[in-house]
């Protein structure tokens, strides 16, 4: 009885009461998050060398590759598609979380989102110009993507619009157009916070970025009417993204892909992936920047249950694609759907569930979902998870088709798996020099969330 | 900037002398004391209030004084003071007609785009029709959604003013951090009822 009695007065003096005295001033945001853009330890510097290094590699295999021919990197009748989709589609999932926090928890007026929507915004934009790289990369002749523009030429020719592939390149073009826009204009504000911060050769970047932004009420005006109709035009695209990316399959007939699962399905496996890695990369940041005071066990708790969520529906389409198989009649089908199973690449397939499915569902405890080593762990999972998923539609899927003679199982070379290691290190080269660069957190919207200064709550000293 | 007159000295060392007459003739005009005079600001006074009550409450006795020309900074945006200024609810932007044209001009131009090219390049597949409607429903939604979002940045350019790097000269660096102003346009003889105005409302300085 008196145990429970202090341990809510306990509780009580860390949530409620702890807010009035420790929550920020608007003074202390600004302090705090331009701090974070001080100039970086030699832990930033080793990180960044070993980053680069390994971006070096993957640029080196990429070399190869065009040197060589597409054959450096393992492709052959009929794993066509193998790593490089898998990875294309495994970073475009991971740019879905960055819109979701900004744009959707926005329009639902979720005032949680704003200390970790900067980050996964910025993730957005990385993971998409990451993902952008594996077309071109997977091109026999990669210097001509060009042929997929619709642009007048001599010959009358144009690109065939039925194709799913031109529907990934308008998407993903739109995609990733707007997602820039959208970072840009959020940071606006922000760059003019650290413009007046900021003196000589830095003053000026930022004051060449931030636009002459003054923060006057005709500019916020109209800056939030923008703001949220670049919230309402990204919601949907952020869905029809990943839809059209999931048509590249769907559309066709083979076995295990042509299927209307598809695109909810990857919808919503980009938006577990994206959590995931919004942690991954939140995690450390908070730590070294010691942002607690913004990124608190709230917004922890609150990201892993969306991973939960996420991964509950997961589960769900992967029962239903089994369902599916089988109540298709189709032979092909059924023997497509248990070669997964138990097939050459079984194992794959079970690390995928295991990961996707099982793993997360730690997160029904509250302990789990604070407990950093935990929610590190199972995000990595998670990640590592939703790479195999999509490995395991694509691979297993081509390996066997309808005719037998066209079997054929697809095994990694030292060349792709480079790239796709290299690929991982250009997305982080992005971030590292991102958080150094620019407010990895919102310094406008943290301040929108905290008590605004009023005098008569300072009257008294 | 306000220069103390310097004594016209000849102790002064040649660079000094030489800079101090560079500067002379980039100003081009100067003031009897010699000090140079900068581009003359258009009248008008700033307060700064370190808190949102006292912020909407300047607006408001600027308002009820019959001051129109008021303009606000605020770190962050406030629906209080856009109420206070317009006296009413929240103002309407002008930015989403922006984001309708933008929207329909890109619906329209995807369908024309498909339809067009299919037309040019006639590959008939199946004996079915050239012109498919629905394959080219994705490519005009992604085309509403790529103009909608280009037209509704420029609607905001266009309208917030940006850029304008020639702000006005009484903006304050704190504005961003902490600081809330208020930013009035008056002629000169009103200067003084104005600058009363705000520091009775709470303004921590007021300046020209």
């Amino acid at each position: 009885m008196s145990a429970g009695a202090s341990g809510t007065a306990e509780s009580r003096s860390l949530s409620g009461g702890g807010d009035s005295t420790t929550a920020p001033t608007y003074a202390d945001v600004n302090r705090d998050i331009i701090r974070t853009l001080e100039f970086p330890s030699n832990l930033y510097f080793g990180w960044m060398s070993f980053v680069a290094l390994t971006l070096a590699g993957g640029i080196f295999a990429w070399i190869l590759q065009i040197y060589y021919g597409i054959g450096m990197a393992g492709k052959r009748n009929p794993q066509m598609w193998a790593m490089y989709i898998t990875t294309f589609v495994f970073w475009i999932g991971i740019g879905h979380a960055g819109t979701l926090i900004s744009a959707i928890l926005y329009l639902f007026r979720a005032r949680w989102r704003t200390s970790i929507y900067r980050g996964s915004e910025a993730m957005t934009v990385f993971a998409v110009l990451t993902a952008g790289l594996f077309p071109v990369i997977h091109l026999g002749r990669m210097w001509l993507p060009y042929w997929l523009i619709p642009y007048p030429n001599e010959r009358y020719l144009w690109p065939n619009f039925r194709s799913p592939l031109l529907w990934d390149v308008f998407a993903i073009s739109t995609y990733l157009t707007i997602s820039v826009v959208f970072f840009y204009v959020g940071l606006v504000p922000d760059i003019a916070a650290l413009r007046d911060a900021a003196r000589g050769l830095k003053h000026r970047i930022y004051a060449a970025l931030a636009l002459g932004w003054r923060g006057t009420d005709r500019q916020w005006r109209h800056y939030r009417r923008a703001y949220g109709l670049f919230a309402a035009l990204a919601t949907p695209l952020v869905v029809s993204v990943h839809s059209v990316v999931s048509w590249d399959f769907a559309m066709a007939l083979v076995p295990g892909w042509h299927s209307t699962l598809f695109a909810p399905f990857f919808v919503d496996g980009a938006i577990f992936s994206g959590f995931a890695m919004v942690l991954v990369l939140l995690i450390p940041m908070r730590y070294y920047f010691n942002l607690y005071p913004y990124i608190t066990a709230k917004h922890l708790d609150n990201m892993a249950k969306l991973i939960l969520v996420t991964s509950l529906v997961l589960t769900y389409f992967y029962v239903c694609e089994g369902f599916v198989a089988w109540y298709s009649g189709e032979p092909i089908e059924r023997a497509s759907y248990l070669f997964k199973w138990v097939g050459v690449y079984a194992p794959w397939w079970w690390l995928q569930i295991f990961c996707n499915s099982v793993s997360p569902l730690v997160f029904f405890w509250r302990r789990a979902r604070v407990h950093v080593p935990t929610l590190y762990v199972v995000s990595v999972l998670v990640l590592i998870g939703m790479w195999f998923e999509r490995f395991n539609i694509i691979v297993p899927g081509l390996a066997r088709g309808f005719y037998p003679y066209t079997f054929g199982s697809y095994v990694p070379t030292p060349v792709d798996s480079m790239i796709i290691i290299g690929s991982f290190a250009w997305f982080f080269i992005l971030f590292l020099a991102f958080i150094k660069v620019l407010p990895s957190v919102s310094i406008v919207e943290v301040k929108e969330t905290i008590p605004h200064p009023v005098r008569d709550a300072h009257a008294r000293h | 900037m306000r220069h103390t007159p310097r004594p016209a000295c000849s102790l002064r060392p040649r660079a000094a002398r030489v800079s101090a007459r560079y500067h002379r003739r980039t100003w081009s005009r100067c003031r009897s004391d010699g000090s140079p005079v900068t581009q003359t600001p258009a009248p008008g006074v700033v307060g700064v209030f370190a808190h949102v009550d006292t912020t909407v409450h300047a607006i408001r006795d600027l308002k009820a004084r019959g001051f129109g020309r008021i303009a606000a900074y605020t770190p962050v945006p406030l629906e209080e003071v856009e109420e206070a200024l317009t006296g009413h609810g929240l103002p309407r932007s002008p930015v989403r007609l922006f984001t309708l044209v933008g929207g329909l001009t890109g619906t329209l131009s995807g369908f024309a785009l498909t339809i067009w090219t299919v037309l040019k390049w006639n590959l008939i597949t199946g004996g079915k029709p050239v012109v498919s409607i629905p394959p080219f429903v994705i490519i005009a939604f992604e085309l509403t959604i790529l103009l909608g979002g280009l037209c509704t940045l420029l609607g905001l350019l266009v309208t917030a003013p940006l850029p304008r790097f020639r702000g006005s000269p009484r903006y304050d660096p704190r504005f961003t951090a902490d600081r809330f102003g208020v930013e009035v346009a008056c002629a000169p003889d009103q200067v003084r009822t104005v600058e009363e105005i705000l520091k009775q409302a709470g303004a921590e300085e007021v300046r020209l």
